[in-house]
């Protein structure tokens, strides 16, 4: 990352910022993981066991799960295009190239 | 200081020489060129990918107190204490939106800490420096109680002694840290955290297939600890009906204040992009299922029968480990946990020292501060926090840290509205939030001041005052048994005070500052041309915006 605080030679410095949005019906999907953990009722309870666990043990464990699932989902949903993020890519290794030959 | 295991301490010794060597080193790894700017001091040159990320934010977040105190707390108080996985499971789909705005915000307008983001966002240095110093008290108790985890493991060892000789390991132990700290950096403890968490998923899994079948097997741990609680009338291992709203409020309000903490955001603006965010808050939950496998091990040492060291209840899981593993794979479990306190330690420090220099040093003593004299101050910085952690653990009783570090989470919940909602919106008056949190501070203070500590078994008073989290909801009016978080309570109460004092702000057309961001940094991507500088927020503009003209939302 470039670390001197002028602008590079090749960059335009007015009006360019690209006007984008995060927004996104997926990202509604959040809430499951938010709301159904914090339920207490829906797994103080002993029974069903499984393994010799107790449901209040095993259920928020699998809330992990839930977790990891819903999250991994809204962002393969929400994802940019491979171009864009292949642009991303290339300008941390343009960076990472600037800052060599400057020092 | 007899008992001294030798095998343990060599293994653990050893491993710490090894991570120590890495620390010295990091300051030459991923192209860390010039030490002497914030930027690649404090925030690692803000270049890392998805692997470092992870390892670095999880070595963060689940420290080693955490690994040592919620097992205490399962032994000590049984359901209540696995709080911890609902907290760590809500967490992430709950910031999963906001890190990344947070993260384009920082890079195009080069915010090295929150409080850069609430000066600029509000113009307001006043509350910039409410959210730093915020930031500062709530990070030093924890810094402190790292050196508890590691304290509990020398207990185990067998450094028992009072007085210098007993605390000597501890010092020296620091003493490294800081120094290594001090040379490289944030990239210390991102490459200490690759050998931290190795040995932390390796105890795990050992752990839970040896002493399970050692003891008997799941059924009988459960039932052992069934056994505990339910003498007296007690609930068993679930919550007792009163704990029910106390129990879903700390997970929450726990989960709301962890990404406000300094620590975390210094974790979130280090990485390369929005990408290697998203994926980390769907791949840090791994850490969540370990914290949970954790937290049982208090139950396996109620069936196993262990008793803490003296009346110090976090030497419970290092106790178990010396009874269930042979030395070597204990030593290797306590290095683990050891090196587990490092990492965060190095982290908070390195935040801390951030926020000092930016929002103190840089604001208010040396505006004309060069990106050199910033990163010398923050180096020492880091040195000065330790040591007063150091001093603080050494001089102070640690319950004393362990209070203020209870007080911490609720405090830095106060800073929500301006450092979260602010990536939102700016509807707020800056002078609505100096307000709000002010009376968050009152509100919660009051309230954690009110709660007593009872003995578990005799319902006596221990401690009259800041005895825990759970606030009774009698003491408000309300006719119920029923418990409730305060750090939620108090951050509901500095909502509505903010609503109420801006609506009032507004009427009498006080003046509202400029907002020194555009809409567009909220969700700039890396490859785009406003992301390539780190501009100084308090000098001047990124190219590629209008500047810090008065655009007003």
């Amino acid at each position: 990352m470039a670390i001197t605080s002028r602008p590079p030679a090749d960059t335009p410095t007015t009006g360019v910022a690209p006007h984008r949005s995060d927004r996104s019906p997926w990202n509604w999907l959040l809430l499951i993981p938010i709301v159904v953990p914090l339920l207490v009722p829906l797994y103080n309870a002993t029974s069903p066991t499984l393994f010799g666990w107790p449901r209040f043990y095993w259920l928020q464990l699998a809330f992990v799960l839930l977790g990891v699932a819903t999250t991994a989902l809204v962002y393969r949903m929400t994802r940019r295009s491979s171009t864009e993020r292949r642009a991303a890519r290339d300008a941390i290794a343009r960076d990472a190239a600037t800052q060599d030959e400057e020092s | 200081m007899s008992g001294i295991n030798g095998v343990e301490l060599t293994i653990v010794v050893v491993l710490f020489v090894v991570v120590t060597v890495m620390g010295f080193m990091a300051s030459r790894w991923q192209g860390g060129k010039d030490l002497m700017h914030l930027d690649e001091w404090g925030l690692g040159g803000r270049s890392f990918g998805s692997w470092i990320t992870w390892f670095l934010l999880g070595g963060d977040l689940y420290t080693a107190y955490t690994f040592v105190a919620v097992p205490a707390l399962m032994f000590g108080a049984g359901a209540a204490g696995f709080f911890a996985v609902p907290y760590t499971v809500v967490i992430y789909p709950l910031v999963f939106l906001v890190v990344i705005r947070l993260w384009s915000v920082s890079h195009v307008r080069g915010f090295v800490t929150p409080a850069d983001f609430v000066r600029t966002r509000f113009d307001s240095p006043t509350m910039a420096l409410l959210v730093a110093i915020t930031g500062i008290v709530a990070t030093m108790p924890y810094i402190a109680l790292q050196l508890v985890g590691i304290s509990a493991i020398l207990k185990s060892i067998g450094f028992t002694g009072s007085g210098l000789s007993g605390e000597l390991p501890l010092l020296l132990a620091f003493l490294v840290l800081a120094l290594y700290t001090y040379n490289s950096g944030l990239r210390a403890p991102a490459l200490i955290a690759f050998v931290k968490d190795t040995l932390i998923y390796l105890t795990i899994i050992v752990a839970v297939i040896v002493i399970p079948s050692k003891l008997g097997g799941w059924g009988h741990i459960f039932g052992a600890a069934q056994t505990k609680f339910s003498a007296a009338g007690g609930p068993g291992v679930l919550l007792p009906a009163t704990g029910q709203l106390g129990y879903a409020t700390l997970a929450l309000g726990s989960a709301l204040a962890l990404f406000l903490y300094p620590h975390s955001i210094t974790g979130v603006l280090a990485a390369s992009n929005r990408d290697v965010l998203k994926r980390n808050m769907s791949a840090l939950p791994v850490y969540s299922l370990a914290l949970g496998l954790i937290a049982l091990l208090g139950f396996m040492a109620i069936a196993a029968g262990t008793k803490p060291i003296g009346k110090d209840g976090n030497t419970i899981v290092p106790e178990l480990f010396q009874q269930m593993f042979p030395s070597w794979f204990a030593g290797i479990a306590f290095a683990a946990i050891a090196i587990g306190a490092l990492v965060p330690a190095a982290i908070m420090s390195i935040a801390a020292a951030n926020l000092f220099t930016r929002n103190v040093y840089k604001e208010f003593l040396k505006r004309d501060a060069t990106p050199h004299q910033e990163a010398r101050v923050a180096k020492i910085t880091s040195l000065v926090v330790k040591l007063g952690a150091v001093a603080a653990i050494l001089f102070i009783n640690p319950q004393f840290s362990i209070d203020l570090q209870l007080i911490g989470g609720v405090i830095i919940l106060q800073t929500l509205p301006s450092v979260a909602l602010g990536l939102y919106t700016r509807w707020m008056h800056r002078g609505a939030l100096v307000a709000g949190w002010v009376a968050g501070m009152v509100a919660g203070l009051w309230m954690l001041y009110e709660i007593p500590k009872l003995d578990p078994a005799t319902h006596a008073i221990v401690k009259a005052h800041f005895g825990g989290s759970a606030f009774a909801l009698s003491k408000l009016g309300f006719a119920t048994k029923a418990t409730i978080y305060p750090g939620l309570v108090a951050v509901l109460i500095n909502l509505l005070v903010v609503v109420v004092v801006t609506v009032i702000l507004r009427a009498m057309k006080v003046a509202d500052g400029v907002d020194g961001t555009a809409e567009t940094d909220y969700t700039a991507e890396r490859e785009d041309p406003t992301v390539r500088d780190l501009p100084d927020p308090l000098a001047s503009a990124p190219p590629g915006v209008a500047g810090r003209a008065s655009v007003r939302r």
